[in-house]
């Protein structure tokens, strides 16, 4: 997809839960392991508090990516939060993908507190995802527009 | 209208240095709700505090933005400060606009762009926040350790110490660890046994300690102050209050072919033993894997021997339930088993052995009662190659070894090249490394010592292969600073091998919820500032079963675990997190979907009458109890009428921050 806007700038919700991505995150920060600053981070307690609403909405506000991450299938500090919100990303990624948002715009990465370079990586991954797939247009609400 | 002020930190020049503080806290001004903004050099400080509370006087303030570090850093200093000023602590966001943005940006017009959007988030997060009351919840006077080895045995007697009432749960028949099978310990070459046995003895004796031997872990219920454990004592066949230790029953046992666990498994005992002279409970255990009695019915001979009646071959595991307050892991560690690096051939060859086996060897209670003989003929050795780092210091992605340096592994090969030249001078020691690390009190002039007082040969390279020829093993190398290849005809290869957690170390952590690094030690809350406390409240650590240790690092580790025990038994009631899981009575159609994902049982459904407009009837409705609720969220999303929602990570909340990134 060609780029119309030169200027434009990707829209990338991250939400992160706050025992284990959250906090390597934050290891990535205080390794000084940069990471596009298109990436805003929204704490969550558990990946399994992320409604599907959530990622709708920021689909619907402008948002040109989503990425959720959380712990390691197996290390939940709520013993089973992650494989719940396993089972829900996958519906709702290809009930995305149906509507037109493409596979690479939505994205599950589990990450450690102590996996701060993993943090950074998938990050950088993910913009550059973004960057090729360009500008989102689907589900976008007109009316946030400005 | 809500009055919310924003403060923006410096933190000095780490965010300072990449955000233009100024422009963010002026943009801040114009944000709605927004009624004050400021920034300060660092808002942590006392005169930082003293701004924030001063601020929250002078303008009303009915909550608080600090843009600052990671609110894992310092949430809990501003929602105290915020306390202090007279404002509910939960009024309180952070942004984090160091390490999610000035720590990884380095364009400025970028990070101050970033830490607007931060900041901008926080504030619509805090439009939607409400005033949250903690409750209180009553604290188990009794701590468990899981594992008996020195950490273990030091944290449960400095706990029993201030009065508190200790479980020691330990998988082997005997507590001790891997210490007990230590011959020496450096840097002072005084003898293990000597001073960790009455260490052990100490435990044993003590009243507030109990200790559960061959037992393990089963399930922990609970949480912080509130743990219910079960834990499964493991048949003996032996009775525990009747068996005097006299090891009469050793002596008859027919069946001899058991591997020796102790010592490497590098002598054999018999079906029914005690795992060494020393061990506590001094008392036998029954392998039934190996006991004739158990296996084919016939036999019995230890229970005609047994003056005390002690044998009993139809005894049951035994299940303890107890209740716990704080919880230590104290899990240690194994070595790992070098055969899959095959260049070292230590599959292959009986006299290729590792460090610990080594140990056994040495020891006057080993295999060969203390005398150094080599394993396949029983014969002295007189040329020894040690070989450093087997299975440490390994690149990830070879999947060769472990990332990690083990530690200990320099200073017990210096321990052992002394020792053996010490006892046999005829006999010359070369040993291969990469580097040598010796930090520690007295290390390095004990690695000189080694070197220069017992003539060790150190040769840094790496060994490429250790093969067999005649009865002489061929250890090629290179020599890094001869610049050469060398080969040395050795009668004996020492592997130092990397340490590895111990293998029940990760079902542990899954079933304590306590997080894990990628190699299985258990992860600190805070790297630097809370090394012995897992980030999942209650449960601390000991030892390595956090990270490679040698003995004194894990003993004043344990005492550090013991303390912060201590700190928790000694409150009566723990403030609970407010953020829980609350069910709207007017949505709640009664249908069990979040009672199903809740992990805790937190759920319950009662029959209510519910009023609101137009309704007014009696329903089956959803109550959470705040007590046992830990606040993960899964219901809030299982539920289809939406009745669910998390205090302090609301479905407004969060919409509301995701609007604001978008904006």
């Amino acid at each position: 997809m060609s780029v119309s806007n030169p200027n434009w700038k990707p829209k990338i919700v991250a939400f992160c839960c706050n025992w284990c991505s959250y906090a390597g995150a934050d290891l990535a920060g205080s390794g000084r392991m940069a990471y596009p600053a298109d990436v805003k981070i929204i704490r969550v307690p558990c990946s399994c508090r992320v409604n599907p609403l959530f990622i709708l909405r920021a689909f619907e506000r402008g948002a040109d990516g989503v990425i959720m991450c959380g712990c390691h299938p197996g290390d939940c500090h709520y013993t089973s939060g992650n494989y719940f919100a396993r089972r829900r990303m996958t519906m709702l990624f290809s009930m995305l993908d149906y509507l037109g948002i493409e596979r690479g715009r939505t994205r599950v990465e589990w990450v450690s507190a102590a996996e701060g370079a993993k943090f950074s990586k998938t990050m950088n991954e993910f913009v550059k995802t973004i960057y090729d797939l360009g500008e989102n247009r689907k589900l976008g609400d007109l009316r946030c527009k400005k | 209208m809500q009055k919310i002020g924003v403060f923006v930190c410096w933190c000095g020049s780490n965010i300072a240095g990449t955000v233009d503080v100024e422009a963010v806290s002026e943009a801040m001004k114009s944000v709605p709700g927004v009624v004050y903004s400021a920034n300060y050099q660092y808002m942590c400080s006392a005169a930082g505090q003293k701004l924030i509370a001063d601020a929250i006087h002078e303008h009303h303030l009915d909550g608080i933005v600090v843009a600052s570090c990671s609110p894992r850093m310092h949430e809990n200093t501003f929602r105290k400060t915020a306390e202090a000023a007279g404002l509910n602590p939960y009024m309180v966001e952070i942004a984090n606009i160091r390490e999610q943005c000035s720590w990884i940006h380095k364009d400025k017009e970028e990070g101050t762009a970033k830490a607007i959007v931060l900041a901008r988030t926080a504030v619509a997060k805090l439009l939607h926040n409400k005033p949250l009351q903690a409750g209180t919840s009553a604290v188990t006077k009794r701590a468990l350790v899981i594992g008996g080895g020195i950490a273990g045995i030091q944290t449960a007697l400095d706990v029993a110490d201030a009065g508190y009432e200790v479980d020691i749960v330990e998988q082997r028949p005997t507590i001790g660890g891997r210490m007990a099978q230590l011959d020496k310990t450096f840097p002072t070459l005084d003898c293990s046994a000597c001073i960790l046995t009455p260490k052990m003895v100490e435990a044993s004796q003590n009243e507030k300690i109990n200790i559960i031997s061959y037992a393990k872990v089963e399930k922990v219920d609970g949480f912080v102050g509130n743990f219910k454990a079960t834990i499964r004592k493991k048949a003996r066949f032996v009775d525990e209050t009747k068996c005097t230790g006299c090891s009469l029953c050793m002596s008859k046992c027919p069946s001899k072919k058991g591997k020796d666990e102790f010592n490497m498994e590098m002598n054999n005992r018999p079906a029914i033993y005690i795992p060494f002279a020393q061990a506590i409970p001094n008392v036998a255990v029954i392998d039934p894997e190996q006991c004739l009695k158990l296996k084919t019915g016939k036999c019995g001979l230890c229970e005609k021997v047994c003056t005390a009646g002690a044998i009993n071959y139809k005894q049951q595991d035994e299940l303890i339930e107890r209740e716990y307050g704080a919880i230590v892991v104290a899990t240690g560690f194994k070595p790992i088993d070098p055969s899959p690096l095959n260049e070292y051939g230590y599959a292959d060859n009986a006299d290729v052995i590792t460090s610990l086996e080594l140990e056994r060897l040495m020891n006057a209670a080993g295999p060969t009662k203390g005398t150094l003989l080599r394993p396949s003929d029983l014969q002295h050795p007189h040329e020894i190659v040690f070989i450093q780092c087997v299975g440490s210091r390994c690149d990830e992605n070879t999947k060769r070894g472990k990332p990690y340096c083990s530690k200990i592994c320099c200073m017990y090969t210096a321990k052992h090249a002394m020792l053996i030249r010490d006892k046999y001078p005829d006999t010359k020691v070369h040993v291969f490394y990469i580097d040598v690390r010796t930090p520690g009190k007295n290390f390095d002039e004990f690695y000189r010592r080694a070197v220069e007082q017992y003539g060790v040969d150190y040769i840094k390279g790496m060994v490429g292969k250790v093969a067999k020829e005649g009865d002489k093993l061929m250890v090629r190398g290179s020599d890094l600073i001869n610049n050469q290849q060398v080969e040395i005809a050795a009668d004996l290869v020492v592997l130092a091998t990397a340490i590895e957690p111990d293998p029940t170390a990760r079902s542990i952590g899954t079933m304590l919820t306590a997080s894990m690094d990628t190699n299985d030690f258990f992860t600190e809350a805070h790297a630097k500032l809370r090394p012995v406390e897992s980030p999942t409240a209650g449960i601390f650590l000991s030892g390595v079963a956090q990270g490679p240790k040698d003995v004194p690092e894990t003993v004043a580790q344990a005492s550090a675990a013991a303390a912060k025990v201590i700190g928790l038994l000694a409150k009566d009631h723990l403030v609970t997190n407010p953020c829980v899981a609350y069910s709207n009575e007017l949505l709640c159609n009664g249908c069990s979907q979040c009672e199903k994902v809740c992990p805790y049982g937190a759920i319950t459904y009662i029959e209510k009458e519910v009023r609101g407009p137009g309704v007014r009837e009696v329903r089956r409705i959803a109550q959470v109890n705040p007590a046992v609720c830990q606040g993960c969220g899964a219901c809030t999303v299982t539920c289809p009428s939406g009745a669910m929602d998390l205090k302090g990570f609301a479905n407004k909340q969060i919409m509301a921050e995701v609007d604001a990134i978008c904006l």
